[in-house]
């Protein structure tokens, strides 16, 4: 528990930290997360999202520090993921099932769904308001940003934008707001992006066009996860616009897996050919680094080439699930290159192949494929790859500039 | 005719319509009505992009 925060005058952040989650649904999460919501104290007393189930009474305990949880009136759920909703039926049990819980039309539909129970809905859309006192609360639809439910929640007069998932890090410390932490938190903004909400940049794109239309002034982003953005929160919508411009940069992820160090050998390989041109490289091994992190790297690079070995005529079972997760997440604006080694069979090369090809990645090379034990020309072959990956990114890169 | 896909990943494929909410198989996307919107996720035409 940690004692409720004023992050404004009259409003509470009373959310929960999560100190030992490791794994939150198949990303890694090595410091944890926080489930934020946030109490508005007013003639009406309102409350922003909840936290997941397992940690209702301490959500509760926050509140009760603040003011009796009896006595909070309005529910904004701007997320139905159980991370945020988690703790909504306990919540209306206490302070009773006819309080007015406002959502997005999609949210009534999921929130119903997931606890097979009728709340009293008051759907939302953009541009509805809820005045309460001298205070306007505006919503937002941000549909598959990134679920069909979600929104955020704008306080007009306090210029505090509640952005559900989006702008979320996961990361759980005793620092709660960006200039507490400083720079720090930048890759963990960007593990999140990558991860969650990477396949919807174009929705971003437009979403932060919108934004700066609406001219919105904006004094703190709170989202529902880690650090509250207060010192500058430009900084993070200009990450987020660079992050789903996807425009690559002279960064190759060699991402591999191997049963007998041959495919080892050849990744090796191809990174030393890639650094002799003067290019980033990072040499993934499938079974070393999560899927996530792998995730985390791709999506600033202009080239990923992929190692598999062939395991019973189809591609090693790690490196297909890598792929299944990067293709999900959509990556964009990257050549690919495959490589592997195999003994009777070789499928691996061509299946790779046929994942890039669905991904929209441009195929640079047929690939590498050698049996057995790579000798001196194979290994030499690889580097010749290294080099041609290197030098068609630059090439593409130089061009992208004219 | 032209399949479209939703934000969510939904695709659009005239050929099959979308019976379970009025339209017949056959209903070019443009074709669709006004008030129809993804069954998946419920977002309106305009969030709808052609696909190859």
């Amino acid at each position: 528990m940690y004692k409720p925060i004023e992050i404004a005058d009259g409003i509470y952040s009373v959310g929960c930290r999560d100190w030992d989650i490791r794994d939150f649904h198949g990303y890694s999460t090595y410091e944890g997360t926080t489930y934020n919501a946030f109490l508005v104290l007013g003639e009406k007393n309102v409350l922003i999202d909840t936290v997941k189930e397992k940690f209702s009474d301490e959500f509760l305990s926050n509140i009760s520090r603040i003011i009796d949880p009896k006595d909070i009136d309005i529910v904004i759920s701007n997320h139905t993921e159980m991370d945020h909703s988690g703790s909504i039926p306990k919540l209306m049990q206490i302070i009773g099932k006819d309080k007015p819980l406002y959502c997005s039309k999609m949210g009534a539909i999921n929130l119903k769904s997931h606890f097979n129970q009728d709340f009293n809905f008051q759907v939302v859309g953009t541009g509805d308001t809820l005045k309460i006192g001298n205070r306007t609360f505006s919503f937002l639809e941000t549909r598959m940003l990134h679920w069909p439910d979600s929104m955020f929640t704008y306080l007009v007069e306090d210029a505090i934008l509640f952005s559900s998932d989006a702008f979320g890090q996961h990361y759980s410390g005793d620092k709660f707001f960006d200039d507490e932490i400083g720079d720090e938190i930048i890759p963990h903004a960007r593990k999140y992006y990558a991860n969650i909400l990477l396949h919807f940049s174009p929705r971003v794109q437009a979403l932060l066009k919108d934004v700066a239309k609406m001219n919105l002034k904006i004094n703190m982003i709170c989202p529902d996860h880690g650090i509250l953005w207060r010192d500058n929160p430009s900084k993070i919508i200009e990450a987020y616009d660079k992050w789903s411009r996807q425009e690559p940069t002279k960064k190759v992820v060699v991402i591999f897996d191997s049963m007998w160090e041959s495919t080892t050998k050849m990744a090796r390989s191809i990174t030393s050919g890639i650094e002799s041109e003067d290019v980033a490289v990072r040499l993934m091994n499938t079974r070393k680094w999560h899927r996530s992190d792998i995730m985390t790297e791709i999506i600033d690079a202009g080239a990923i080439a992929v190692g598999s070995p062939t395991l019973n005529n189809g591609i090693f079972p790690v490196i297909a699930d890598v792929m299944t997760y990067i293709k999900g997440l959509r990556p964009q604006n990257k050549i690919a290159a495959a490589f592997g080694s195999y003994g009777w069979s070789g499928e691996a090369v061509k299946i790779l192949n046929k994942e890039f090809s669905e991904m929209k990645l441009d195929i640079i090379d047929d690939g590498i494929k050698v049996q057995y034990v790579p000798n001196e020309d194979d290994l030499n072959k690889c580097f010749d790859l290294g080099v041609k990956i290197a030098k068609t990114l630059k090439q593409r890169l130089s061009d992208a500039k004219k | 005719m032209e399949k479209y896909e939703c934000v969510c990943g939904y695709v659009y494929d005239p050929a099959n319509g979308d019976p379970d909410n009025g339209v017949e198989p056959g209903t070019s996307f443009a074709d669709l009505p006004e008030e129809w919107v993804c069954p998946l996720c419920g977002a309106a035409q305009e969030n709808f992009e052609k696909i190859d």
